[in-house]
């Protein structure tokens, strides 16, 4: 069987396979992650915790971008013939909706400790020293980018709530390829 | 141009100070309490990238006292109450209380108690002694410098560097430095 790491008009590669995935499974992790910390006793797990928030936002961004780049220099697979026209003019513009909630969830989140006036520093992973966002420090800019970060959490867990909703439909109702071609490369072609 | 000579004056005879105060320094022999409105104790933490977490403690005490025969049995002992941390942001101070850093609800004393005074110079002496902090101990040094001698009153210029780890403190790093640099004056009137 040939390695197929990029996608074809027909099915998803490797490549944004695993990308998907390892996303999905760092992003949810970061919602839990985001939801305990902010809420414990312990003001030193608390500071932990939320630095190991930060170490993976910056690797969810760094993801993000490569995905996004890989998007663009990929073909995307046809979708089923099954799918309806008004589907099919939505289908865009929800993997839109999904790549900007990637992209302004970790962003969203840099900006705030950018703006910060506590101006602890981010070593993600403690391997490296990330610069922070060119933005003014102030307690107003801090309350701000807390509550953005906070709407997009709770907005884009909404978001892939609906995106597992609608992966599980094809799969189960309208019983098409659209779930298993992102599972392995390997499943028949979709677009039959 | 008359005035210009006194203020030549006036600073000839403050750098000759030292020397003349390392002359005093036998008569300086006595105890002294440690006078917190003219003394400070402000520490700071490097971090990652450059500039630090810079705060201060505004309630201590202590007392020194100097041994006129033998300036090595002279004493240095402080006690800083860590409840009055400061470092102009609200939150850290909270942070630093809490049993994250300070836990200061439980040990509400950082003890300072010199076992032996080494001069190192005609101003200057290194301080030896164990520092208790959450109920650890350590011995740890001191470098003081005597600044400034008047009747009743001896002020020296406290410097040293303590590792936080050892004292279970050691949250925050790499990205806030182990070492904890500290910058006291300390103030003494005679008693």
């Amino acid at each position: 069987m040939q390695i197929s790491i990029t996608n074809s008009t027909t099915r998803y590669g490797w490549g944004a396979i695993i990308l998907h995935w390892l996303i999905a499974l760092i992003f949810i992790g970061q919602f839990g992650l985001g939801f305990i910390m902010v809420r414990l006793t312990s003001q030193r797990t608390a500071f932990e915790l939320i630095q190991l928030h930060k170490s993976f936002g910056f690797l969810l961004l760094g993801l993000i971008i490569l995905r996004i780049a890989w998007r663009l220099g990929n073909a995307a697979p046809a979708l089923p013939r099954s799918v309806g026209i008004l589907e099919r003019r939505a289908a865009p513009l929800a993997h839109l909706g999904l790549y900007a909630f990637q992209l302004a969830l970790p962003l969203s989140g840099w900006a705030l400790v950018s703006v910060s006036m506590l101006e602890i520093p981010s070593l993600p992973f403690n391997l490296f020293l990330m610069p922070n966002l060119p933005l003014a420090e102030s307690d107003a800019a801090e309350s701000f980018w807390a509550s953005a970060h906070w709407y997009l959490a709770y907005a884009g867990m909404a978001l892939v709530v609906l995106h597992v909703a609608a992966a599980l439909r094809h799969h189960f109702q309208l019983r098409d390829g659209v779930l298993t071609r992102m599972i392995t490369p390997s499943s028949e072609d979709s677009a039959e | 141009m008359y005035t210009r000579i006194l203020g030549f004056a006036a600073v000839a005879v403050c750098l000759a100070m030292p020397a003349s105060a390392a002359i005093a320094l036998g008569d300086a022999a006595g105890s002294y309490a440690i006078s917190p409105a003219n003394s400070s104790i402000r520490f700071s933490i490097g971090k990652v990238g450059g500039g630090g977490l810079d705060g201060a403690f505004g309630r201590f005490k202590g007392s020194i006292r100097i041994d006129n025969s033998d300036v090595a049995r002279s004493q240095v002992n402080f006690t800083i109450f860590p409840e009055s941390v400061g470092t102009g942001q609200g939150r850290i101070d909270a942070f630093l209380r809490s049993d994250a850093v300070f836990d200061a609800a439980n040990s509400p004393e950082i003890q300072f108690r010199s076992t032996s005074v080494t001069r190192t110079s005609d101003t200057t002496a290194l301080v030896s002694g164990r520092l208790t902090a959450r109920g650890k101990t350590f011995p740890e040094k001191f470098t003081a410098e005597l600044g400034d001698l008047k009747a009743g009153t001896i002020k020296f210029h406290v410097t040293g560097k303590v590792l936080r780890s050892r004292y279970g403190m050691d949250v925050g790093t790499p990205i806030y430095s182990n070492i904890v640099d500290f910058d006291m004056t300390l103030t003494g009137k005679r008693g």
